[in-house]
């Protein structure tokens, strides 16, 4: 078996706050394998963002990293040197964020952000002119689908659409992405139909250059036609890993079967009950099963971490219900 | 579109800002009406306008054209002009809980108020309504001295519900109500206000870009594009059988998880291209250059609206035929707006 | 800090060694002593125990802050609750251009020419400076409630039906109290500060009266050898208004804080 890109294990993440701890990630564990398409779901607070930006080492000064290997291209992401993580961060991983207005500067140009990242990264050789460095750019925007490129450079990002500075985000990200792509919620502050395009846009990027992408979102129907492997994540816990027909086919924990349950249906048959409850406290988190405040099925096993249990064709389960 | 007994009558509506940049025409003729415990639903993407409808209902905006009635009664002035009475029956419900309640009161501040304001109790019975208010939105009492900031999401905007609510009204419009909230709360928000609307007879202007959640709440639905309806339709109608080439567009895009989702959609309308500004909006039909269908007089003429079945209405030059409807009062006049 | 100045103010007659030389009061044969244990701050050129002094200096300083911002705050902010409520109507022009004139003459000038057109006294000088103070809060209150003026809550409120004056009191002043208790504790320093040079030139408090401005300014025709007489009324001077900073600095600290 070919080795994973990405191997995340027993991450355990916290951030110190004024009144303590919060113990937001508990042993988040799941790989990413070449050209392979994973999709994070889960609503908000549950730690998806958190996790990734564990990955590409961006957490706040707060965070507490309390445990936990990041393995990425063989290399432990969490003991290599900042030179080493800059080469990196230039030349092989990208994020692309959720808010295209905030991740783009807004007192320089477009082309300014777009050329600085790609003189930096591998798409053209060491000490570029400014000539190559500005095709490329061109070329990066192209492959975004964005019309005359070439305006688009000069253009502040005042000027452009929301759905235009997604596609600008795509292309900076495109620069450095040659291994591995981190969306999150790409979609999420642009209109349903842009949505779609901007995905559909990303489906052929990734396709063509074979990347690995991990997609966060909580809009399942969106990760539905994306990804190929999904992650349930709860209160900072994974609580299922399965591929992506199967889960809709088969959900087996409970929160999953209740948060698909949740999902107003476009052919009808009226509002479904939500879930009762709140996310646990991340201070005083409980011992076990992080979800056992809401779960229809908590029983007293649940006070005890619930470990993954795998019921066969990738797909595999963190509770009780199913053994362990 | 318009019944003689529909509570809200909207009619030929157009609100113009004039902005530095140009004209904006945000709600550009627009006519509809809401009966009596109906949710109405007004679906479309930004700058569509909806959201201004909304907020010309309740006077935070006053049109630059048209006629806006309520029970038979003019709304057409801003809400610092209406008469107590008249607002005590039109509140809204925003979609942003955090910016709606003021960081700064503690909940029953804010649930005072609109009893305060409205003499609905006083002295001692002001606390017992905000408590009675807070038992309706199953908020715990103890809640009520704490500030918005430790709440969470959904029980905010279970307040913004509450205090909207509390005046007795008998419509609420609903601007994007749980467009801000996860799934699993949405849901709760979304069965307590069809609760609210059965025990109280309210009506409901409800306003998303969420297609698959309109499906489920409106009894009649309305899509919206830079400033005009261009379609409207009862919501089995309008999801079964959409007729304009944007509902199309829309319905496609919308990303479902099951397979009989998949198969209700319409036949795909590839999503191009993006929204014009509401400067410089397109001649003809607003919605031509990204119109797969578009035809020759599509940049040159605005499609009237006609009603091509019972009670479907559509603006589109794909579907010419049919009687233009009637825009106010009761009967069908009918006006041709050709050319 | 502010808590040490404020209680000594307060306290001045008990705590002072020597209350009586705050008034008139001559004693030739100590003149300029120099700092002892019976002086600690050493005497002036009366005779007078120059520690006694600072800590009545400290009475008439806060005194004067809490007059001038007691006039000026209160009409200050309303006027810009009133100019943002209105916002875009005739109201907000003329009262932020109003504002805008007192704002152009640097305050520091007009007190003095008020101060030397009219008797030099503490009153007046205070006067001149309130004058010249209030719209600087109605520009900072203006900027909050112009701000709030459409965020959703207050546009509830008055679809509630709440009246002008419920919204301008109750929903957006508390939203402004952050800023506005920050810049009256800045400010009671500046206020000193402009009182003390006002005494400084003669035009404020007038002798005996123990202000520190004075006292600086009489002290300073000893310097450099008897440097107590000045020296002590000026670093007395520093630690109020820096004192005052630091409590501003914790009061802007806590609302932002809260904000979050």
């Amino acid at each position: 078996m070919e080795q994973p890109l990405l191997e995340v294990r027993d991450l355990h993440v916290s951030y110190a706050v004024y009144q303590g701890l919060l113990k937001v990630i508990d042993g988040v564990e799941f790989s990413v394998a070449r050209r392979e398409k994973v999709g994070v779901i889960g609503e908000s607070g549950c730690g998806k963002t958190t996790t990734m930006k564990s990955i590409m080492r961006i957490l706040a000064n707060n965070a507490v990293v309390e445990g936990g290997v990041i393995t990425y291209k063989d290399r432990d992401l969490m003991k290599i040197s900042s030179h080493d993580l800059t080469v990196l961060r230039r030349t092989s991983m990208s994020m692309i964020f959720q808010d295209p207005t905030a991740a783009l500067n807004p007192v320089f140009k477009v082309g300014d952000q777009l050329q600085d990242v790609v003189r930096y990264s591998k798409l053209v050789g060491h000490n570029p002119t400014d000539k190559e460095v500005r095709s490329k750019a061109i070329e990066l925007l192209k492959a975004a689908a964005l019309p005359e490129p070439a305006r688009i450079l000069d253009s502040y990002p005042f000027q452009l659409s929301g759905g235009m500075r997604q596609r600008v985000c795509i292309a900076l990200s495109l620069a450095s992405a040659q291994d591995l792509l981190i969306a999150d919620e790409p979609g999420t502050s642009l209109d349903v139909t842009i949505e779609d395009q901007i995905m559909r846009l990303l489906k052929g990027i990734v396709e063509e250059k074979g990347l690995s992408v991990i997609l966060i979102t909580h809009s399942i129907g969106t990760a539905k036609g994306f990804v190929t492997k999904m992650l349930v994540m709860y209160a900072g816990t994974i609580v299922e890993e399965s591929p992506t027909e199967e889960l809709f086919v088969n959900p087996l924990h409970p929160y999953t079967q209740l948060l698909l349950k949740a999902v107003p249906k476009l052919t009808g048959g009226g509002i479904p009950e939500g879930i009762g409850g709140r996310i646990p406290s991340y201070l005083s988190p409980p011992p076990g099963c992080r979800f056992v405040n809401r779960c229809p099925f908590a029983m007293t096993k649940c006070q005890s971490k619930p470990p993954f249990v795998h019921v066969g064709n990738g797909h595999k389960v963190a509770c009780f219900l199913y053994g362990g | 579109m318009i019944l003689q007994e529909d509570i809200l009558q909207v009619s030929h509506l157009k609100k113009y800002f004039k902005t530095s940049r140009g004209l904006v025409r945000a709600v550009d003729d627009v006519s509809f009406g809401v009966a009596l415990n109906e949710t109405f639903g007004l679906v479309g993407e930004s700058g569509s306008g909806k959201s201004t409808v909304g907020h010309i209902v309740v006077g935070i905006y006053s049109p630059t054209e048209g006629k806006i009635t309520f029970s038979g009664r003019d709304i057409s002035m801003g809400v610092g002009r209406r008469p107590k009475d008249l607002k005590k029956e039109l509140q809204i419900v925003f979609q942003d809980p955090a910016s709606s309640l003021n960081p700064r009161r503690t909940i029953r501040q804010i649930l005072e108020l609109p009893v305060r304001v409205h003499g609905l109790a006083s002295g001692d019975g002001v606390g017992r309504r905000v408590y009675e208010i807070m038992d309706r939105i199953e908020l715990p009492h103890e809640y009520a001295d704490r500030y918005p900031g430790e709440l969470g999401g959904g029980e905010k905007q279970a307040v913004a519900i509450g205090r909207a609510l509390a005046t007795d009204p008998s419509l609420v419009v609903l601007d994007e109500p749980t467009s801000a909230l996860d799934v699993s709360i949405q849901a709760k928000i979304i069965n307590m206000l069809l609760k609210f609307q059965k025990e109280y007879g309210l009506s409901y202007l409800f306003i998303t870009h969420n297609l698959s959640l309109m499906r489920n709440v409106a009894q009649r639905v309305a899509i919206m594009y830079l400033g005009k309806v261009r379609e409207l339709a009862e919501t089995s109608e309008f999801f079964s059988n959409p007729l304009h080439p944007y509902t199309k567009m829309l319905l496609s895009a919308v990303p479902v998880i099951t397979p009989e989702e998949e198969k209700m959609k319409p036949e795909k309308v590839v999503s191009t291209g993006e929204i014009s500004g509401a400067i410089d909006i397109p001649p003809g039909c607003s919605f031509h250059p990204r119109c797969p269908f578009r035809m020759d007089i599509c940049d040159k003429v605005d499609p009237p609206m006609i009603e091509y079945q019972e009670g479907h209405y559509v603006s589109c030059h794909l579907f010419p035929a049919g009687v233009p409807s009637a825009s106010s009062g009761s009967g069908s006049k009918s006006s041709s707006k050709d050319k | 800090m502010v808590l040490f100045v404020v209680s000594m103010a307060l306290l001045a007659p008990l705590v002072a060694p020597y209350p009586g030389h705050a008034e008139f009061f001559v004693d030739y044969n100590n003149s300029l002593a120099q700092p002892s244990l019976q002086h600690l701050f050493g005497t002036d050129q009366f005779g007078r125990d120059v520690l006694s002094r600072v800590i009545f200096g400290f009475r008439y300083s806060l005194m004067m802050a809490a007059v001038v911002l007691s006039l000026v705050v209160a009409p200050g902010v309303v006027l810009g609750l009133v100019a943002g409520y209105y916002k875009g109507s005739i109201i907000e022009t003329i009262v932020m251009r109003l504002a805008d004139i007192f704002l152009a003459v640097p305050p520091l000038i007009l007190a003095l020419s008020i101060s030397s057109v009219l008797t030099p006294s503490v009153f007046n000088a205070m006067m001149a400076v309130s004058l010249m103070w209030w719209p600087w809060y109605t520009r900072l209150v203006y900027s909050i409630s112009s701000s709030l003026r459409n965020e959703p809550f207050v546009q509830a409120a008055e679809i509630i039906g709440a009246k002008p004056s419920h919204i301008m009191f109750r929903e957006m002043l508390p939203n402004a109290l952050g800023p506005i208790l920050t810049k009256m504790t800045l400010d009671a320093g500046w206020v000193i500060l402009i009182g003390a040079s006002l005494s400084f030139v003669g035009l404020g408090a007038q002798p005996p009266t123990p202000d520190l401005g004075t006292m600086v300014s009489d002290g300073a025709k000893f310097l450099p050898d008897q440097w107590w007489p000045s020296m002590f009324p000026a670093a007395a001077i520093v630690l109020v208004i820096l004192g005052f900073n630091l409590l501003g600095d914790g009061i802007r600290e806590m609302f932002a804080a809260e904000a979050v």
